[in-house]
């Protein structure tokens, strides 16, 4: 071996034991923090429920899981399938997902708009953007209900021009979720928008027009696909937390419109049943993380390899 | 020239930013030129004198305050970007980074919706007229600078624009790269036919490449000429000193015979130089000379002016002159390297200047 070789060989080996000191308190923060606790109510999941709330420990079963999957009946004891859990599942899913294109449809423009101010302006308006998240969600989803209800300011808007003569009810319907949750993560969509839509080089725009394409083939073939890993994030960080979204569908959507999140706090609260509300806490994040993987493989597939 | 052959015409073309705020900036002033099909047409000046401004006039990437733009006749001055049948080459090139290089020169293509097969064609004569057919499947960050220009140069020619609008497309490469793209784009010019114009600041790059230049300082054009017209016969104290290094010297008109005219210099001597078209005469003017039209002498009676040679400088192919004349204003002289040619003089020592005949010419302003 060449004395290069040597030193090479040599600087090789100190960098690798330089990595793994280095990245240490990030891979004990990872552990402790995240896989840890996912992995106490994975074993939850698995245990009998106790009479009082919490576990009986190390005394295993399946009924968590299977109360996700099947219910039984009270009276006569015959086990079907559940039917409740999976319209919750069902209508978690249709409304974080309709939130995600709502505030996509909502978010981009207003991130373009934003990103195409002069340079000093931007600020203010992404200061703007971002006072929403100084008050507390329980605050913010009040006022919402302020907005919705039947004596709010949309029907009293609406009653008072004359459109209509009843109040429509929104209030404690999807809709006053929907609503709720897309004035909530309105920001999570515009700021990670925004953040790509920045770096984007406005002399690509021009060299497209100069191309001979119109507004909306700029849109389509060179912004869209120059900001979709803005649009990708955004989508995930909206989609994610609406799916377990617990505040908004408890306040706006009352008793009967239950969410994921709602299903899992009854389950831990006053069912007293912690392993089924582990079992759905795991249940939803499978789901998640299918659904990811798929989405970001998609899109990664069509906006591969461009930056620099 | 017929005027069938003018490929743009700007007519009193204004552009005003921020008309009406506080800071109005005025980037072009009441500016008129015509610029002649297959002709390769460079707008000169330093930054900020509205050049590129005029450019992205007629790319349609900003709109005149006031005056028309015509290609071939027909004013565009308002219409869209995307209506008009000119390409731009842009500064650092703008290069689509997510799509390959064979996408990216098809793009204007698709756009016009001409059919597939005639877009593979197209793409590929134009891979082969910059020489990039091997590269064509690569991203564009995935090559070199050079290589980019060549790319936003097909891209820009693909669709056959009737003029291409060249935007300091040089200006990032070094020195030896540069000098070769320059040919190249001679040659695409010539082979294509199709009208350039360039847009730089690099005076030589002008030089070497235009059939005509218009040079331009504070959104107005000074001067319009070939090549030579600038550099021989630069009509205002910008041009000559913008192009080339120059020697101002002042002085009083005296007997006018035809262009030329006698001119007693402040400095004792007269000498005779050539007026400028359209020179409204007044008694104090600035007479030019190009240091290479001027020699150093020993001889009396042949130096016009003397003064004190005050440094010396090497350049390779030739060697300049520094010498301060009698009321302290500098003057450079250039001579050309012969080989065995060796130069007794030394910094310091007093000599005297000759100037050429026929080398002396009188400013307008």
């Amino acid at each position: 071996m060449s004395r290069a070789a040597e030193i090479a060989e040599k600087f090789r080996k100190a960098d690798i034991k330089n990595r793994w000191l280095l990245s240490s308190p990030a891979l004990l923060i990872i552990f402790f923090a995240a896989l840890g606790p996912l992995f106490v109510v994975l074993l939850y999941s698995f245990m009998v429920k106790g009479d009082y709330g919490d576990v009986k420990y190390w005394q295993f079963s399946s009924d968590g899981w299977f109360s996700v999957l099947f219910e039984r009946d009270i009276f006569d004891n015959t086990l079907s399938f559940a039917s409740a859990n999976a319209t919750i599942f069902w209508r978690s899913i249709r409304l974080a997902g309709i939130t995600a294109i709502s505030t996509l449809i909502l978010g981009f423009p207003t991130a373009y708009f934003i990103a195409t101010r002069p340079e000093n302006r931007r600020d203010i308006w992404i200061f703007l953007i971002t006072i929403p998240f100084w008050t507390n969600i329980l605050i913010r989803t009040f006022a919402m209900q302020e907005v919705v209800r039947n004596e709010g300011i949309i029907n009293s808007a609406l009653i008072g021009l004359h459109i209509i003569n009843q109040p429509i009810q929104i209030m404690f319907t999807d809709w006053a979720i929907l609503f709720g949750m897309i004035y909530v993560y309105l920001p999570l969509m515009v700021l990670p928008i925004y953040a790509s839509m920045e770096k984007l080089d406005f002399r690509l725009v021009e060299a497209g027009y100069d191309l001979y394409a119109t507004r909306f083939s700029v849109l389509r073939r060179i912004i869209f696909p120059l900001v979709k890993p803005g649009v990708v994030a955004g989508s995930i960080l909206v989609f994610i937390p609406a799916l377990g979204a617990y505040v908004i569908p408890r306040v706006l959507g009352g008793g009967k419109n239950m969410m994921l999140g709602n299903l899992i706090e009854l389950q831990f609260g006053q069912a007293r049943n912690w392993p089924a509300g582990s079992a759905l806490s795991m249940a939803l994040m499978v789901i998640v993380t299918v659904a990811l993987l798929f989405y970001v493989r998609n899109a990664s597939k069509s906006g591969a390899g461009h930056g620099h | 020239m017929k005027d069938s052959e003018v490929a743009i015409a700007a007519l009193g073309v204004s552009k005003v930013f921020n008309a009406g705020g506080q800071h109005p900036v005025f980037a072009l002033d009441n500016v008129s030129l015509t610029i002649n099909q297959n002709e390769f047409f460079t707008l000169l000046g330093p930054s900020g004198c509205g050049k590129t401004t005029l450019l992205r006039l007629i790319a349609g990437f900003e709109f005149p305050t006031e005056g028309q733009i015509l290609l071939y006749g027909e004013d565009i001055a308002l219409l869209p970007a995307y209506k008009r049948p000119v390409n731009t080459v842009f500064q650092n090139y703008a290069l689509f980074p997510h799509m390959t290089v064979a996408q990216n020169i098809a793009f204007g293509l698709e756009m016009l919706g001409q059919p597939k097969t005639q877009i593979e064609a197209r793409v590929a004569e134009m891979l082969k007229l910059v020489r990039m057919e091997e590269l064509a499947n690569r991203r564009t960050s995935q090559i070199s600078g050079g290589q980019q220009q060549r790319v936003a140069l097909a891209r820009a020619l693909a669709p056959k624009p009737k003029v291409l609008l060249l935007d300091e497309p040089l200006s990032a490469l070094d020195y030896k790269l540069r000098k070769d793209m320059q040919i190249e784009l001679k040659r695409l010019q010539l082979e294509t036919g199709i009208t350039f114009i360039f847009v730089t600041h690099d005076q030589e790059e002008a030089l070497t490449m235009s059939d005509r230049i218009a040079v331009m300082s504070k959104g107005k054009v000074l001067q319009v000429g070939s090549p030579h017209d600038i550099y021989d016969r630069p009509a205002e104290r910008f041009v000559a000193n913008f192009i080339g290094e120059t020697n101002l010297l002042e002085g009083t008109l005296g007997k006018i015979k035809g262009q030329q005219a006698q001119v007693k210099l402040k400095l004792g001597p007269t000498i005779t130089a050539t007026l400028p078209d359209q020179f409204a005469s007044t008694s104090n003017v600035t007479v030019v000379v190009r240091p290479e039209h001027a020699r150093l002498t020993t001889d009396k009676k042949a130096a016009l002016l003397s003064g004190i040679l005050e440094n010396i400088v090497f350049f390779g192919t030739d060697t300049h002159f520094h010498v301060k004349l009698a009321d302290g204003s500098p003057f450079i002289l250039r001579q050309q390297n012969a080989t065995g040619a060796v130069q007794a003089l030394k910094v310091g020592q007093s000599v005297g200047i000759a100037i050429a005949e026929d080398a002396a010419r009188v400013l307008r302003d």
